[in-house]
């Protein structure tokens, strides 16, 4: 793996691939888990381990499964492994268990994991894709967060609420209360909220892209305005 | 083409074997680890429903067991706890088991006061849907409190229902499988103690978490 294709990686999975805006897969956890910034990156930090993992072992046993069996091999593997990490997070985090418990089974049904077993995981080697996994893992995480920070101050006025939940009681003093009194804003909670600031996302990612298309444009043309004079 | 069929079929087997053997090695290996946080999270609701003031005695280590009934939806022996003030028994805490939540089985413990009044009841372990019926966990939300006070005498038969089935418990709107089944659970366990008080109170004390400690010993040094 040449420096140059690990960026490219990297930097497909964080922007230009990136399984929250570009790909719009994975919505599952999207919806259900963006309500708020502690959830949100939680979950998203869990898929991502879930993602590496699930990653280099398709790469390990890519040469030995035959073509037709595979998709149901995958699952299998996904499905395996994320019953691992449930179980290990219940015996070691158990804090932390208690506030993603029932949400890490969702880790399976969400198509990102399997999706990038088969377009990536199943015709690369085990280092490139274990860094795809964590890129990709990464990228919907940092999509998850800004979503979960949108929807908790529109619809609760608070920001990393329920961080003592994970951190103990101590860290309830950092949670910040953006908007003093606030009432409650029942969409931003539910999952409507989430499909309209994601929808927004993408939009706002969409248009950065062709701002920078047009500055590559502009500060090209000239240059072939100049030759051809 | 059979040859093929029946070398993917081998293949298939094969993954299943392993994924199975992995589980199975990750589920021994963190039993203990979770039962352990289990237990230890269970103190804790148990603390938060029993006030310091009904018992003198080692509550904690004053333990029944109870058979299997279907009142407390339990399909094997459940332990109950056994708080005393003087020597006289002034509280239980018994595991009871809603076995219609809408994913599934809700764990509970509830603390009922001898003269029938709940303490209190708690969720252990529950498969709600996130954020629609989890708020019958303490740490998500007040709601499980509603039982704190009550008891048989004070509503009756038809008034342990949700408010949207003519009985006296609140409820919040989107998730009502879930309160019911808490409800269905803690009104039979109250009948189950009313039925049974004297005898959970009798039991002999059991040392059962000693008991188990040495079981897990002995497990170990073979």
């Amino acid at each position: 793996m040449t420096s140059q294709e690990m960026k490219d990686i990297i930097w497909n999975g964080l922007w230009k691939q990136n399984a929250g805006m570009v790909q719009l897969l994975g919505l599952c956890p999207l919806l259900a888990i963006s309500n708020t910034v502690v959830n949100a990156v939680s979950l998203g930090l869990a898929t991502t381990l879930v993602m590496t993992l699930s990653g280099s072992a398709v790469a390990a046993i890519r040469e030995v499964i035959p073509n037709e069996a595979r998709i149901p091999v995958y699952v299998l593997l996904i499905a395996v492994l994320v019953t691992i990490v449930q179980l290990l997070m219940n015996a070691y985090v158990h804090s932390l268990y208690l506030v993603l418990g029932i949400f890490i089974p969702l880790i399976v049904t969400n198509c990102i994991v399997l999706a990038r077993a088969e377009s990536f995981a199943s015709k690369n080697g085990i280092r490139a894709s274990a860094l795809d996994g964590i890129a990709m893992g990464l990228g919907l995480t940092a999509v998850l967060a800004v979503l979960g920070g949108i929807r908790e101050v529109l619809g609760k006025g608070t920001l990393l609420s329920g961080l003592d939940l994970i951190f103990g009681e101590s860290a309830k003093s950092m949670v910040i209360t953006v908007i003093p009194d606030y009432q409650g804003f029942m969409i931003a909670i539910l999952p409507p909220g989430a499909f309209i600031a994601l929808g927004l996302l993408i939009g706002l990612k969409n248009w950065l892209n062709l701002r920078t298309e047009k500055k590559v444009r502009e500060a090209t043309i000239p240059a072939a305005a100049t030759q051809a004079a | 083409m059979a040859k093929a069929s029946f070398h993917t079929a081998a293949n298939l087997l094969f993954f299943t074997l392993i994924g199975t053997v992995m589980l199975a090695i990750t589920f021994e290996l963190t039993r203990d680890t979770i039962k352990e946080s289990e237990e230890k999270e269970k103190m804790k609701l148990i603390a938060q429903i029993v006030p310091e003031a009904a018992f003198d005695n080692d509550i904690l280590k004053d333990i029944g067991r109870v058979a299997a009934d279907e009142m407390l939806g339990s399909d094997e022996e459940t332990i109950v706890h056994r708080g005393r003030l003087n020597d006289e028994p002034t509280i239980a805490v018994l595991e009871a088991i809603a076995p219609d939540g809408y994913g599934g089985k809700i764990k509970l413990i509830i603390a009922i006061h001898k003269d029938g009044k709940i303490g209190g009841v708690r969720v252990i372990t529950h498969n709600e849907t996130p954020g629609l019926g989890d708020y019958i966990d303490i740490a998500k939300d007040k709601w499980i409190t509603v039982f704190k006070g009550t008891s048989l005498e004070k509503s009756r038969n038809r008034d342990w229902k949700v408010r949207k089935d003519g009985g006296t418990f609140d409820y919040m709107a989107g998730a009502t499988i879930t309160p019911r089944a808490i409800i269905k659970a803690v009104h039979k366990a109250a009948q189950y103690f009313a039925l049974h008080k004297d005898e959970l109170f009798k039991f002999v004390a059991l040392d059962l978490p000693a008991e188990n400690n040495k079981a897990s010993v002995k497990e170990k040094t073979k």
